[in-house]
């Protein structure tokens, strides 16, 4: 019956990284601003371009 | 310039408005104006022009030229100083607020700025706080260089005496996102590990592993209370505080008793408690009030006058001028005023031609002459040349400032109770009552025991949580629609106070009219074409903004040589044209028998024979006629203006016969009369109006929402600030939040319904555990569902949202 314990233990430490994971990526400001990243990554770099 | 007028509808390239009967023209593009053709010059010299592929007409209308020497008050270091957020010689970093970012083309533009000039390292823009943080080497550009490229390519820095006298460093509030993460992670962990507790059916498990999942529980659980939950511990604290049981109240005190019955159960070996809910609550409630809590990250509510006066004015000191911070401006300094600038304290005018719009104090539309020693007071918008101003009062002292914090001073600082937190409360005490007749009934039984499982097992069940989880998403999401349709309010209590609404009262002047629009007609003889050359020639030797406006609407070149032109001051003005004299101005002065309605009418005569009248009306907003239409059914409606009653007649007819049309009301009798309605007639009133003109009123109605053109210009402190396109909706939107009520009671009633089913069933014994845990779970998220579906599908009824949705 100690599988289960271990068991637990295991998927209870994976649980914790996410939470970590989340926790990091709040800190570092990724949910500050849900509009300027998702289309910053859209835009292509073109560097010559003119409206003649 | 061209002038000619076309059949087909021309948008301008750059800002998208219409171009009427005048506009510029490059290569086989259209500009409405100068102003947006320069910017778009620039942003091809500099390769940019993917700005207008990303999407159609981004620009923004660059109405007013910018002065050259505006921001020269950016080279004096002291000030710059207080706008540097850190600098080391070779890199400086400065956040400014641009409020014109709106789009992705917005966000791209702003962040290849480098392209333009390489003295500028990186630039990044944070579109929810509408920001744009940008690094800068200053040897190669100063930070008055920054500022003027940023307002070149059409994006004028919001720069005020708020920005540097707040503290630089702006933290944002991470800490609901952290509650939610901890909240959620604990309760899917703790739901996990009751689940073998449940599905073990009677059989026990095995002591070491019970032991050690109970543990695990605990410990899961303590995050929970002490931090997640600790917000509304805090709120119920205050309220309390205040002898006032809020919305988190019973919220408060159903998770301490949860965990407190627990805590017994686990240490007394008799059960397993039910941390589970306990945390699933907690998660929820947050998730939730972060719903709410999402319209207000990109409005502030409470800027103050400060937000809108400048940093800097120009002082004359020994024939030099100099940059002084405003606040430093002191009693017999000499200011200068250019064109469209704002005056930051109250002055005496020494010299120049003033033409001042106090629309901002006062809704007046038409700017004020003020002569050559009168006073101008702080507030007001020098329209014209340049001006010298001798001040009289420092910034701290003068009349808007003293108006704004009087108004300050007499808030209405009683708590607003909402439905919600009458009916948790109501909740609150019957669930209380119930539990202690109940736990009676066993202590006269003589059974001790069995009275504490009685009364904790009874406020357990029927927490009044479901009542708040629903009220709670609903008004988020409502809040949510809302935002969507450019109406923001302050915070979600508003949407309760919004539906009981019995008046409304309206400001004119800007609320339900145009800003700085007029609508001129005629009446009187016809004007030929030569007569209306003559009327233009002699108007355009008047600076006064009615002779603008007419000459605006006569749209005729001024071609006749004028004779003997001669002003009387606040009159009319006259001149001889082609051996005809002509004159022109008020009733009074022009003479003859007319009708005579108001002030706002400019009068024509010619040679002493009255020929017609201007009479010049505001522009309603559209829509503004059919929403009295509407309103007028279910409310009683008033009117109180600052400005002249012209309009009377023809705001009674669309107002209806019963309602209260007051004009030329000063501030303080517009809040006298909020007053009178709401103490001796006992009105609910819900003020609608704009300019500072209206801040007292709106502060001392029931509700107060301000009107305004962008969202993120000044507005008065309020409880909403609507979107002044969005005016002719509000019928919509007071049905909408009305039915919002509906919602919130059919889903507790469904709670109920759940909670009865449940206590049934558990007071009989017949419901497994396995059951009980399933079901907890579903009824929280069937009634944020219900609640979900319910406000989208009356939004669609009230055209709130678009089909596709």
């Amino acid at each position: 019956m100690s599988a289960i314990i271990l068991l637990l233990l295991v998927s209870f430490g994976i649980a914790a990284v996410f939470l970590v994971g989340f926790l990091w990526s709040v800190r570092d400001g990724q949910f500050d601003d849900d509009y300027a990243p998702p289309r910053r990554i859209l835009f292509e770099d073109k560097e010559e371009r003119t409206n003649e | 310039m061209n002038s000619s007028k076309t059949n087909t509808l021309l948008l301008c390239e750059h800002c998208g408005d219409t171009c009427q009967n005048q506009y510029v023209t490059l290569r086989n593009m259209v500009f409405c104006c100068e102003g947006c053709k320069s910017v778009y010059q620039i942003l091809n010299d500099y390769n940019l022009c993917a700005y207008y592929d990303l999407n159609s007409h981004p620009g923004i209308k660059q109405t007013n030229p910018i002065r050259k020497e505006k921001f020269a008050f950016l080279d004096n270091p002291e000030i710059a100083k207080k706008l540097i957020q850190f600098t080391d010689g070779s890199r400086t970093h400065v956040t400014f607020y641009l409020p014109q970012i709106h789009c992705s083309s917005c966000l791209w533009l702003l962040e290849h700025i480098h392209r333009v000039n390489p003295g500028i390292t990186s630039s990044r823009v944070n579109f929810t706080n509408k920001e744009v943080f940008i690094i800068f080497d200053p040897l190669v550009i100063s930070m008055r260089g920054v500022v003027e490229l940023l307002t070149h390519i059409g994006y004028e820095p919001h720069l005020s005496m708020e920005d540097v006298s707040r503290s630089q460093l702006r933290l944002i509030d991470r800490t609901r996102w952290y509650k939610i993460g901890l909240a959620g992670f604990c309760f899917a962990n703790i739901m996990m590990m009751s689940f073998p507790e449940y599905f073990s059916d009677g059989a026990t498990l095995e002591p070491l592993i019970k032991k050690t999942l109970t543990i695990i529980i605990l410990i899961l659980s303590i995050p929970v209370i002490t931090y997640c939950a600790s917000e509304f511990f805090i709120n119920a604290w205050n309220g309390l505080k205040n002898k006032y049981l809020n919305i988190d109240a019973p919220i408060a005190l159903a998770i301490l008793i949860t965990f407190g019955r627990s805590l017994y159960e686990i240490i007394t070996a008799t059960g397993s408690g039910y941390l589970d809910s306990m945390s699933g609550i907690v998660f929820f409630m947050l998730i939730g009030r972060w719903l709410q809590d999402k319209t207000y990250q990109t409005i502030s509510f409470d800027r103050d006058y400060r937000s809108f006066f400048p940093i800097a004015v120009n002082v004359l000191k020994d024939n030099n001028i100099q940059s002084v911070p405003v606040d430093q401006v002191k009693i017999n300094d000499i200011i200068l005023i250019h064109h469209q600038e704002l005056i930051p304290v109250d002055a005496i005018l020494s010299k120049g031609h003033a033409e001042v719009d106090y629309s901002f104090v006062t809704g007046e539309s038409l700017p004020v002459h003020v002569n050559k020693g009168e006073i101008v007071y702080a507030g007001g918008k020098q329209t014209g040349s340049i001006i010298e101003l001798l001040v009289v009062k420092e910034v701290s002292q003068s009349y808007l400032t003293n108006l704004w914090n009087q108004e300050n001073s007499s808030k209405n600082t009683s708590a607003r109770h909402s439905f919600i937190d009458v009916m948790g409360n109501y909740f609150t005490y019957i669930i209380l009552a119930i539990g202690v007749v109940a736990g009676g009934y066993w202590l006269w039984q003589g059974e001790t025991h069995l009275m504490w499982n009685a009364l904790t097992t009874i406020l357990i069940v029927a927490c009044p949580c479901a009542l708040l989880l629903s009220a709670s998403f609903t008004r988020g999401n409502i809040l949510r629609i809302l935002s969507l349709n450019k109406f923001y309010l302050k915070n979600a209590n508003v949407i309760e106070s919004l539906s009981h609404i019995g008046t409304i009262v309206f400001d004119k002047t800007g609320t339900l009219t145009e800003n700085h629009k007029t609508n001129v007609s005629y009446a009187g003889m016809f004007l030929s074409p030569t007569l209306k050359t003559r009327i233009a020639s002699v108007l355009h030797h008047s600076n006064h903004p009615l002779s603008k406006v007419v000459l605006q609407y006569l749209d005729t070149p001024p071609m006749s040589h004028i004779e003997s032109f001669k002003i009387t001051e606040h009159q009319g003005i006259e001149a001889w044209v082609d051996e005809h004299h002509l004159k022109i101005g008020s009733q009074e002065f022009v003479g003859g028998l007319m009708p005579h309605n108001g002030k706002s009418n400019v009068a024509v005569s010619i040679d002493s024979q009255p020929i017609g009248v201007f009479h010049i009306t505001n522009t309603y907003r559209q829509g503004v006629f059919d929403l009295f239409k509407s309103l007028k059914r279910k409310y009683t409606l008033s009117l109180i203006s600052g400005d002249n009653n012209n309009e009377e007649t023809r705001l009674r007819e669309k107002m209806g016969n019963d309602c209260v049309l007051l004009f030329e009301q000063s501030p303080h009798d517009k809040l006298e009369y909020i007053r009178y309605l709401q103490d001796s007639k006992k009105e609910k009133v819900l003020m609608i109006g704009d300019g500072l003109n209206d801040a007292g009123a709106l502060r001392e109605s029931h509700i107060g929402i301000a009107v305004c053109d962008d969202e993120n210009n000044f507005t008065p402190a309020a409880d909403g600030i609507i979107h002044a396109s969005k005016i002719a909706l509000m019928d919509n939107i007071l049905e909408y939040i009305k039915s919002g009520k509906k919602i919130i009671l059919l889903s507790f009633a469904i709670s109920i319904a759940y909670n009865i089913i449940g206590l049934f069933f558990a007071v009989q014994g017949t419901l497994s555990p396995i059951i009980a845990a399933i079901l907890m779970p579903c009824s929280s998220i069937s009634i944020i569902l219900i609640t979900f579906g319910l406000s989208q599908l009356y939004a669609r009824k009230y055209k709130l949202v678009r089909r596709e949705m």
